[in-house]
């Protein structure tokens, strides 16, 4: 019993280790989970690393939360589950709640707004950059493109909702998927 | 009712944003611009606080988002709610892995999920740099010719070329965004 509390508050303080010195978020909060979650307190094995992200990827919601419910979990059921989610959760959120209201009190001062101006336009590079990385990553052929130009024509000059857009993506994916693997698996015989 | 409000929209874009990040833009400008709780240039405002402090951006926005229209508890509905929805799945998932890894239907939802991400962040690079390059959203031809379009143009090429081909840390370019906006500011007198 003992040990099995000792555990939780183990799996929170990991987590919120992680989450307070993870910057960028996603991705960038793998290699730290590995290093704590494995190599320091050996809970998971590097290859149970690799499934939790695949896992992660086909999961809604962001990889940090996803990540630290799935080892919470292995590591100590439900109760463990909430402590490592709650862990990687508290920074951000005490950090952003501190922000938000100095941003309230300095929103207004000249500096502020001009540094704000350049910043916006750094910001784009930014979201440009994501959405290349993001497109490394992605499967390339005609469907995929299809899907892409659909979804972006969709979310940039309709006013359709966004959820409707994502559960049309995964409905055409999911009719796709399945009629080219049953004509591969026809053409086989 | 604005705490119960919180907590659903935010409930929703947990559910909806497969690969995290800035997947979920779209999400978050459609749900908090239309509700007016925050501007598309507050938003793009808060990118960037969320790239320069830790916590994953789903974190990071609704928490800012909760603090502003309902205060901390405010900000409490909405973490929990952009929370919930992967906490929920991720232990339904655990119970049965193997099922779930090799289901067809996972497989197949996601080959059309991964390149509609990148569609609608695409659209979002769209809505943002109307923000960014055209004052209150209105597309106009006239801004050809003030100087802040030339000055964020600048600032926009640079940061694209420092992040992609020389890797150099998002909070460096951010960083260095500010200054030079703060520099043009006031040596311009926008």
């Amino acid at each position: 019993m003992e040990k099995k509390r000792n555990t939780k508050l183990d799996l929170f303080l990991t987590f919120f280790k992680i989450g307070a010195f993870t910057f960028g978020g996603g991705y960038a909060m793998i290699p730290l989970i590995q290093k704590e979650v494995c190599e320091n307190k050996k809970w998971l094995t590097d290859d149970d690393i690799l499934e939790i992200v695949a896992i992660a990827e086909s999961t809604p919601g962001p990889i940090a939360i996803n990540s630290a419910t799935f080892v919470g979990y292995r590591t100590a059921g439900i109760l463990g589950a909430m402590c490592a989610t709650l862990g990687v959760v508290l920074p951000s959120f005490i950090i952003i709640t501190l922000i938000a209201m100095v941003l309230r009190e300095f929103s207004s001062y000249r500096a502020v707004k001009y540094a704000f101006f350049g910043i916006r336009a750094g910001v784009l590079a930014l979201i440009i950059k994501a959405l290349i990385s993001m497109y490394k990553k992605c499967p390339k052929n005609v469907f995929s493109y299809c899907i892409a130009a659909a979804a972006f024509i969709f979310a940039a000059f309709t006013d359709i909702n966004a959820v409707f857009i994502i559960i049309g993506c995964a409905v055409a994916g999911l009719i796709y998927f399945l009629t080219t693997a049953s004509k591969a698996k026809e053409a086989s015989k | 009712m604005i705490l119960l409000e919180l907590f659903l929209t935010f409930f929703r874009i947990g559910l909806f944003t497969f690969g995290g990040g800035y997947a979920m833009l779209p999400l978050v400008q459609e749900a908090v611009v239309n509700k007016g709780w925050m501007s598309n240039e507050q938003i793009v405002d808060f990118i960037a606080v969320s790239e320069s402090t830790p916590g994953p951006f789903a974190i990071n926005i609704s928490t800012y988002v909760g603090n502003e229209t309902g205060g901390i508890i405010g900000a409490v509905c909405a973490t929990l709610g952009v929370v919930l929805p992967s906490f929920i799945i991720i232990l339904i998932v655990a119970k049965c892995f193997d099922k779930f890894r090799k289901s067809k239907a996972v497989e197949g939802c996601m080959t059309g999920l991964k390149p509609a991400v990148i569609g609608m962040i695409g659209s979002a690079v769209v809505s943002i740099g109307i923000t960014v390059f055209f004052p209150d959203d209105k597309i106009t031809a006239s801004v050809f010719t003030e100087l802040p379009f030339y000055i964020s143009l600048a600032i926009f090429a640079a940061a694209l070329f420092f992040t992609l081909k020389k890797k150099i840390n998002p909070i460096i370019i951010i960083a260095s965004s500010a200054v030079v906006g703060i520099i043009a500011g006031f040596a311009l007198g926008l």
